[in-house]
């Protein structure tokens, strides 16, 4: 007993830092894995508000090109409503999903696992694993959220792992990042037979819950010949604003559907 | 002694803000950011008794995890520093008794606080770019970020040090 006092008592820094050490990497491994519940995040009170003030002068620089971005979405709703028939039966339409506006408060795009914090939380309706985009198209999925603010997974980021789609021909793959340039993404798995060429648009393939089918990603840059595409984003990351959440109102009906499946 | 706990939780709080608040987002190249607030393990008073300046520095690495949502990479990277803190500054001095209370960074040559320095941040970068990217397929990218980081932070601490630091 007394050797083990003096053993703590002579280590005690060592063993103080070997504690604190696997605390830390206990923190991170936990941040590597994608469904559990994290800790460290910055959509606390605290960390939200302190980017909730930068934000509010950070905005003012962005106002122009933020309004010519929304005037011009507004345009082309305008246009798609002129197209459509006005007098549709709305009553035996479903509505499948709904959109809730939201700011970006804060923006990572130079990191390998990149992280938004936005200003919708649980009072708002957003909730975990829901899509965020803009009028460019994708832009990530949400992560942990509090009262007010959430994070989002940025499509630039090793765990964010969409399914996408070729917009002309309905093959599908998975949407990664290799940690290289915030302009490009990559899409695996697209299947040996489906023909594509530089230029060609990707869209999101709604074969999950989160991602309505056909949000808007980007064009085919060049590919390999093993059949991993480089695709160039429509949207710029590094310059984000205004975007929307999008929930699922199937979901829980799809998922339940699916749980008495496996069983 | 009270005005040295005033004086270093004002350099914590104040660090940890400009950090996340500017820092983070300078972006040289695209990718480039340097990492300032390990100062505070530069500039933190020597002392035989070590635990809280270690609870310290994991606790500054675990403010700037928190805001920019990166799990615990820059509390083990800064912990792990200042851990070896005084061993470095030992081996870089060739001596092994220190003069604890009077102890400053601008009390040593020019030359080996550099070397101090510099090998510090390479280690501190190397553990942080290590746990992000955390895969032996990009040990590239992960050198080459830490060199030019590490180039990026030394250089932008030796400002500060000049510009807040009295010299004796």
């Amino acid at each position: 007993m007394q050797q083990i006092i003096r053993f703590i008592e002579k280590y005690r820094y060592f063993l103080l830092f070997l504690i604190l050490e696997f605390v830390a990497l206990f923190f991170t491994i936990q941040s590597h894995s994608y469904h559990k519940s994290k800790f460290i995040n910055s959509a606390n009170a605290v960390t939200g508000g302190f980017y909730k003030r930068v934000n509010n002068i950070n905005e003012f620089f962005h106002l122009k090109s933020e309004n010519e971005r929304l005037a011009k979405e507004n345009a082309r709703l305008k246009n798609s409503l002129l197209i459509e028939n006005h007098t549709t039966d709305t009553t035996n339409q479903f509505l499948r999903y709904k959109y809730i506006t939201a700011k970006v408060y804060n923006n990572n795009y130079t990191k390998r696992n990149n992280y938004l914090t936005i200003n919708k939380g649980l009072s708002d309706g957003v909730d975990a694993e829901m899509a965020v985009v803009n009028s460019r198209g994708i832009i990530g999925t949400t992560n942990s959220v509090s009262g007010n603010y959430a994070t989002v997974i940025s499509i630039l980021n090793n765990y964010s792992l969409i399914n996408a789609k070729l917009k002309n021909n309905n093959h599908f793959g998975t949407l990664s990042w290799d940690g290289k340039s915030y302009k490009t993404v990559q899409l695996n798995d697209i299947p040996r037979q489906a023909i594509f060429k530089i230029g060609d648009t990707i869209v999101t393939g709604g074969k999950s819950t989160i991602f309505p089918e056909g949000i808007l990603i980007g064009t085919v840059k060049d590919f390999e010949q093993n059949r991993l595409i480089n695709i160039s984003l429509f949207n710029d990351m590094s310059a984000l604003g205004n975007i929307q959440v999008i929930t699922n109102l199937h979901k829980a009906e799809i998922q339940q559907l699916e749980a008495t499946n496996n069983e | 002694m009270n005005n040295l706990v005033i004086k270093n939780t004002v350099l914590f709080v104040v660090l940890v803000l400009v950090q996340v608040l500017i820092l983070n987002n300078i972006n040289l190249f695209q990718y480039l950011n340097p990492y300032i607030y390990i100062v505070f393990v530069i500039f933190y008073p020597l002392r035989k008794e070590k635990g809280s300046f270690l609870f310290l520095s994991f606790l500054l690495g675990l403010a700037i995890d928190f805001f920019s949502n990166s799990g615990g990479i820059n509390a083990a990277a800064t912990l792990f520093i200042a851990y070896i803190r005084l061993s470095l500054l030992s081996k870089i001095l060739n001596k092994t008794d220190f003069d604890f209370q009077t102890f400053n960074i601008r009390s040593i040559s020019l030359g080996k606080s550099f070397s101090f320095i510099l090998i510090l941040t390479f280690i501190h970068h190397l553990i942080l770019f290590g746990l992000e990217y955390f895969s032996f397929n990009s040990i590239e990218t992960i050198f080459t970020k830490t060199l030019l980081s590490t180039l990026f932070t030394t250089a932008t601490i030796f400002i500060v040090i000049i510009l807040f630091t009295k010299k004796n």
